[in-house]
């Protein structure tokens, strides 16, 4: 990361300085849902650039991520159902369920590698949501609903949208923060080279397992606090967080950011809520001057478009945002 | 006694199923290296085309021949234009490819048939029961199902081990390089590995269709036990999907049957009624997680590459 002036640091000082100018835009216009709608960006974000430190920086192809953001949201709830209020018990539990989740389900799944790994993975996250799916004391299907936002002790209001949402984007940055700090450290070299020969590596000497081992921890880890944040964010958990498309949810935002990149999950996330929240107004726009009456039903259909769109970013555009945004700064420092 | 016995034969039945979808995948995967998440989508169309071309056409046999071909086509057609193009990708980009593939499928099926779920019904010649042994009753439509699996699997043994066809395929699994270097069309090869591997879907879509409601996302849940049973078996060696498939469909069926019942033997009766329906499900995925513990390639790996 070079201190430069090129398009993509300064597309990233802009995404960090509009985050955090948000409220004050929806303060004077008034509109209440486009800082719900950036809560989850951000929090979502931070459920993937925790997937990035292990696909991204260590190549751990996890196909269960999601199940750490079930895990961290129904430690919230079910400690909230049982009477506990406080945040201060709350997400230091959260995250410590999520450890030890991620601890057992590394120790087992890193023993095997490739489609293996994807399938172990996806198998874990799987028993977690039909463990969640069968618990009929915490709602089962339906799910379970938060009564109170976490408590603290009068420090933070959580049910004030703006601190909310100002909690969320400072976990954010530090979780960015952390990643950066570690994939420069030696740890996070071990890790980054594991990733391009794991042979070699071992051969040099390295416990590879353990590296990986403990990057996967960590990863299940953050992912567990953005779980804590989705459940007081819609009062609400269900199993359906957990359910393994919601896991492909974050790969995708991982790739369409941009794989093994600093910011690029949260150019991801922000890619993939954008096109969700607005491919059907724009759907729609385009049927209009052929169908009028269908317009409306056509923006439904939205992934039909995103779908193939999906592939298209598989086959033709590897690096992601991220990697366009480093191409437009390269040509630009070249010519 | 009965009920077991009926059980039983559902775990059989459930499990044949399950191998023609985990044949399928295996296939495709141990030739073309491909992961495919779409296989579930192509077990959705069958059942969907069943439906509509037994109504249009008033036959239950020629509504699932029809099914077929057309699952055929269109599972040839997806090869054609996306996926040959993910070979030799890494998995992750067969991941997120096929996934954006089930998003394209789920909403043409709703696009195309609406939101609600279709039925198919049974002819009366297949609705009703056959009495297998002394006093025991049994669905034949699930009979049917039985033998038909059966044919399949011995079809494509068959074709598997002692045809030409069966032996390009072979090579192809262990040295993809070798067999295209010695003048085999692998570009055909691949297409009809796939246009199989569709039809095995499809067919199991269809017969699993009058059992179940036709509805969208019908294929994501059993593509994951399928996905489980290959990763069982040893991705690529449809022995050891046949194997898998089988456990996995008596393990399912009868821990669903009468794991609770085992439980409340064990535990008080609140704890054990609490446990159960989970635990019950979460059985497939335990015993996939102590599998690959102890055997990280499945059961039957395939021959190193």
């Amino acid at each position: 990361m070079s201190g430069a002036l090129t398009p993509r640091n300064v597309v990233i000082a802009a995404l960090l300085v509009g985050l955090a100018l948000l409220p004050l835009y929806v303060s004077i216009t008034g509109d209440r849902f486009l800082l719900t709608l950036f809560t989850r960006i951000v929090i979502l974000a931070m459920a993937a650039v925790s997937l990035n430190l292990i696909l991204g920086y260590g190549g751990m192809m996890s196909f269960g991520h999601a199940a750490y953001l079930g895990i961290g949201g129904y430690t919230v709830a079910i400690l909230a159902f049982e009477g506990v209020q406080s945040g201060f018990v709350q997400w230091p539990l959260a995250l410590a369920a999520s450890a030890l989740f991620a601890l057992v389900v590394g120790a087992l799944s890193l023993r095997t590698r490739g489609v293996y790994f994807i399938m172990i993975t996806l198998a874990f996250a799987q028993m977690a949501y039909y463990l969640a799916s069968g618990m009929a004391r915490y709602g089962g299907d339906d799910g379970l609903g938060l009564d109170s936002r976490s408590q603290f002790a009068g420090l933070l209001n959580l049910s004030n949208k703006t601190t909310f949402y100002y909690v969320c984007l400072i976990l954010l940055c530090a979780s960015i923060l952390l990643v950066w700090r570690l994939t420069i450290s030696r740890f996070g070299m071990v890790l980054r080279g594991t990733r391009s020969n794991e042979t070699r590596m071992r051969a040099i000497g390295f416990p590879t397992y353990r590296y990986k081992l403990a990057g996967f921890v960590i990863a299940g880890t953050m992912c567990g606090l953005a779980g804590a944040l989705v459940a007081n964010h819609t009062d609400f958990v269900s199993p359906a967080m957990m359910y393994w498309t919601r896991s492909g949810d974050l790969i995708v935002m991982v790739v369409l950011g941009g794989m093994g990149t600093l910011f690029g999950p949260v150019f991801g996330a922000l890619a993939l809520l954008f096109l969700e929240q607005f491919l059907p107004t724009l759907i729609s726009a385009v049927v209009r001057p052929f169908n009028p009456a269908g317009a409306v039903k056509a923006g439904e259909y939205w992934q039909i478009v995103l779908g193939p769109l999906l592939l298209l970013v598989v086959l033709f555009a590897r690096g992601g945002i991220d990697g366009l945004l480093r191409m437009l700064s390269s040509r630009e420092r070249h010519g | 006694m009965t009920l077991f016995i009926e059980q039983c034969l559902n775990g059989l039945q459930f499990g044949l199923l399950l191998f023609l979808l985990a044949a399928g995948l295996t296939l495709v995967f141990g030739i073309m290296d491909l992961v495919n998440l779409a296989h579930g989508s192509l077990y959705m169309l069958g059942a969907y085309f069943a439906a509509t071309f037994t109504a249009w056409t008033g036959s239950f046999v020629l509504g699932a021949v029809l099914a077929l071909g057309a699952t055929l086509m269109v599972g040839m057609a997806v090869e054609v234009i996306a996926m040959r193009r993910l070979y030799g990708r890494d998995h992750l980009d067969h991941v997120l490819g096929t996934f954006g593939l089930i998003l394209f499928f789920d909403e043409a099926v709703r696009l195309i048939w609406g939101p609600a779920g279709l039925s198919l019904p049974l002819p009366g010649w297949l609705n009703t029961s056959v009495q297998i042994l002394p006093g025991i009753q049994y669905s034949a439509y699930r009979l049917a199902i039985i033998a038909v699996t059966l044919a399949v699997a011995a079809f494509l043994y068959v074709l598997v081990m002692r045809t030409r066809i069966g032996m390009l395929i072979r090579a192809g699994a262990s040295n993809r390089e070798m067999v295209a270097a010695l003048g085999v069309n692998i570009k055909l090869l691949f297409t009809l590995v796939f246009g199989l591997g569709a039809v095995l879907a499809g067919l199991a879509g269809l017969m699993q269709a009058p059992i179940l409601t036709v509805q969208i996302g019908m294929g994501e849940n059993i593509l994951i036990l399928a996905f489980v049973i290959t990763v069982i078996g040893g991705i690529g060696s449809i022995r050891g999907a046949f194997i898998a498939a089988l456990l996995v469909g008596f393990i399912d069926t009868l821990g669903r049957a009468f794991f609770p019942e085992l439980l409340r033997m064990v535990l008080s009766g609140p704890a054990a009624a609490t446990a159960a329906p989970a635990l019950s499900s979460m059985l497939i995925y335990i015993l996939m997680a102590v599998i690959l513990v102890a055997k990280p390639e499945g059961l039957f790996p395939v021959g190193s590459k």
